[in-house]
């Protein structure tokens, strides 16, 4: 069982974001860098996969150079080896440019299985995974808040607006899993340790076949405009002092709601 | 006039609501049409063209229901290289967002998530999203020729039939599904039943957060909900507690809502979950921290305990309606 994690390196979610006025892009220089939290499910869902059944676990990232760091906490969770695919013409791509980066790098290897986040948690657009599991031609098992993998084929239980599906789809495939999915494990010292000595491949667009498919030569879309937006205007905010609950009645009374 | 092509999701041949709104705004933007897919399909049309289709594609095979996103690519780019639409749009749903973004890696052409407005500009578009939990609207316009893909979040617009819309000019395709190449099949559905309205359709929303301490105190809320007719949600941070399933999540990556009035009881009122609250018409916020954020978005706040003050509610909603 060979299992493939995308993880993303992204500004820390807990930090407010901030817009560079000039590229309309998100600043990343000076702010903590982290491995998005979503993708940390993904890492511990290829993990478990390979506790229960041999395997590996190697974990992919496009980024700039320093997001060898999140490959990195990856590996002190337990994958076994890193790719990082980072060229000056990938700065600021688009998720097209991440998914045909990913594909070209990883043509040639084989797994069993592709596991994403469902979305970034700075981009949230949700949209790499399946453009991923198109150019690879693979189902695409999305929003999986439960999975499970034999017998070649892998089954979960797909979140929908009021419960879930249970979807297969026969391996190789690409499945996003939600954050309900699992609990992490946080990195123990020796994995740390570990992780240090671990393999990872640093690739170039020129290493993959993809000069001038990705990055800036190929960007869909562009960022013209970033403007604050209106805010909502506080209203009156009292103490209870036993009153509070007839306060809010009378609130609703007067909205016309009861 | 511009080709707009809406993704018209059906659940046994009614539209979702999300569908009417992508319609609303498709018909301001050009010559709308819709195409709507799997069993039940056509009973669809009627009222795709009392929001404005004047077009609507159909194709009734159970592939669509049962097979995720990749036999409704296939028929879309088929359909796209045809009839060469200049903007398609899709709810940010489940399967609105597999099947977009399948596309535009099929098609190479732009896709951009999360709008919640679409508008003409210098013979193209201009897209809006909301970033850092809506506090930063970002424009972005498309770089690449062939259709442009917009995914717009449900109740960014609200729904409203065309004033004098005829019947829609119906086609119904029939050509083969293919599902020989492997996918996803979808084996079994399950529906996590929750009493009262949903909260996407939610006059009223009684949301509990963490302050409420525990799973069992969110018997108060079913409570004063059914004093009210209104439906449930919750935060995140209850929804990872695993006190309440992720259906009840309201917020960036739960559900967006706006009902008349929301109730935060015990909601710090985090960026994240008040982007998908903060449309509501009247917000009422109880908390015990007179500096949670919440505040700064309630009509009206009450600092105090919810334990306290919900049970009292109650009383003072039923002594109010029996008058
Ligand atoms: C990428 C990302 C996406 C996210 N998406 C979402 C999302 O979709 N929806 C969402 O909700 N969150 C989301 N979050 C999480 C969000 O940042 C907050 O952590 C979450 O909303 C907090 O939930 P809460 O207000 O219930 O809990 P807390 O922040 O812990 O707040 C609890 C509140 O209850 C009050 N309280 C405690 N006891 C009482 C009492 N007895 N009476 C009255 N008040 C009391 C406290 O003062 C506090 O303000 C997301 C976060 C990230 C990073
Ligand atoms: N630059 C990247 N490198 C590796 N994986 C990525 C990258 N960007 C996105 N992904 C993966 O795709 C998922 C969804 O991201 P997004 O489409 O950006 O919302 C993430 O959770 C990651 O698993």
């Amino acid at each position: 069982m060979n299992v493939l994690v995308c993880v993303k390196q992204i500004p820390d979610p807990n930090a407010p974001g901030k817009l560079d006025p000039q590229t309309k892009r998100l600043v990343r220089e000076g702010v903590d860098l982290v491995l998005d939290p979503g993708d940390e499910h993904g890492v511990e869902a290829g993990l478990q996969l390979i506790e229960k059944d041999a395997g590996e676990v190697t974990v992919i990232s496009m980024g700039p150079p320093k997001a060898v760091d999140a490959i990195r906490r990856a590996l002190a969770m337990g994958a076994n080896r890193g790719i990082l695919i980072t060229d000056p013409a990938l700065e600021n791509s688009d998720a097209i440019s991440t998914a045909r980066a990913i594909a070209a790098a990883i043509k040639g290897q084989s797994y069993d299985l592709i596991i994403c986040g469902t979305e970034s948690t700075d981009g949230s657009s949700g949209a790499m995974p399946a453009q991923l599991a198109e150019l690879l031609g693979l189902p695409l098992l999305s929003f999986a808040k439960k999975l499970e993998v034999s017998q070649g084929k892998a089954v979960i239980d797909r979140q929908t607006d009021d419960g879930y599906d249970v979807v297969e789809a026969p391996l190789p495939a690409v499945v996003t899993v939600t954050g309900g999915i699992n609990e992490a494990r946080y990195p123990a010292l020796r994995g740390i340790m570990q992780a240090k000595n671990k393999e990872v491949r640093q690739v170039g667009l020129s290493d993959v076949g993809l000069d001038g498919q990705a990055g800036k030569a190929a960007l869909t879309q562009e960022v013209v405009d970033a403007t604050p937006a209106e805010a909502r205007k506080a209203g009156e905010v009292v103490e209870d002092k036993g009153e509070g609950a007839k306060r809010v009645a009378d609130f609703l009374k007067a909205l016309k709601v009861i | 006039m511009a080709g707009v092509w809406v993704f018209a999701e059906t659940v046994d041949g009614v539209p979702k609501p999300v569908v009417l709104e992508l319609l609303t705004k498709a018909r301001a933007l050009g010559d709308a049409a819709a195409i709507a897919l799997g069993p039940g399909a056509s009973k669809s049309a009627a009222t795709l063209g009392q929001y404005g289709a004047q077009k609507v594609y159909i194709h009734e095979d159970p592939a669509f229901r049962d097979v995720l996103a990749t036999p409704a690519v296939d028929l879309l780019a088929r359909l796209v290289e045809k009839e060469q639409p200049d903007l398609v749009i899709f709810g940010m749903t489940y399967e609105g967002r597999d099947v977009a973004s399948r596309l535009s890696a099929r098609l190479g052409t732009a896709l951009i998530a999360n709008a919640t407005d679409v508008t003409k500009r210098d013979g193209g578009w201009a897209i809006v999203s909301p970033m850092f939990g809506g506090s930063l609207l970002v424009t972005t316009v498309p770089k690449t020729k062939g259709p442009t893909l917009v995914l717009i979040r449900p109740k960014a617009v609200a729904a409203e039939p065309a004033g004098s819309a005829g019947a829609p000019d119906v086609q119904t395709l029939t050509d083969p599904v293919q599902t020989s190449k492997p996918v996803a099949r979808v084996l079994r559905r399950e529906t996590e039943k929750a009493s009262g309205p949903k909260l996407e359709d939610a006059t009223i929303i009684v949301s509990g957060g963490r302050g409420l301490g525990a799973p069992e105190n969110f018997k108060m809320l079913d409570e004063l909900a059914a004093e009210l007719g209104a439906a449930v949600g919750a935060s995140r941070a209850v929804v990872d507690a695993g006190w309440k399933p992720y259906s009840f999540q309201i917020g960036q990556t739960g559900k967006t809502v706006k009902p008349t009035v929301y109730i935060a009881l015990g909601i710090s009122g985090a960026m994240q979950h008040t982007v998908g609250m903060k449309g509501a018409r009247t917000i009422i916020a109880i908390n015990k921290d007179p500096e949670a954020p919440i505040f700064k978005l309630a009509d009206l706040g009450v600092v105090g305990d919810v334990h306290k003050i919900v049970p009292q509610l109650i009383q003072e909603v039923r002594s109010r309606k029996g008058k």
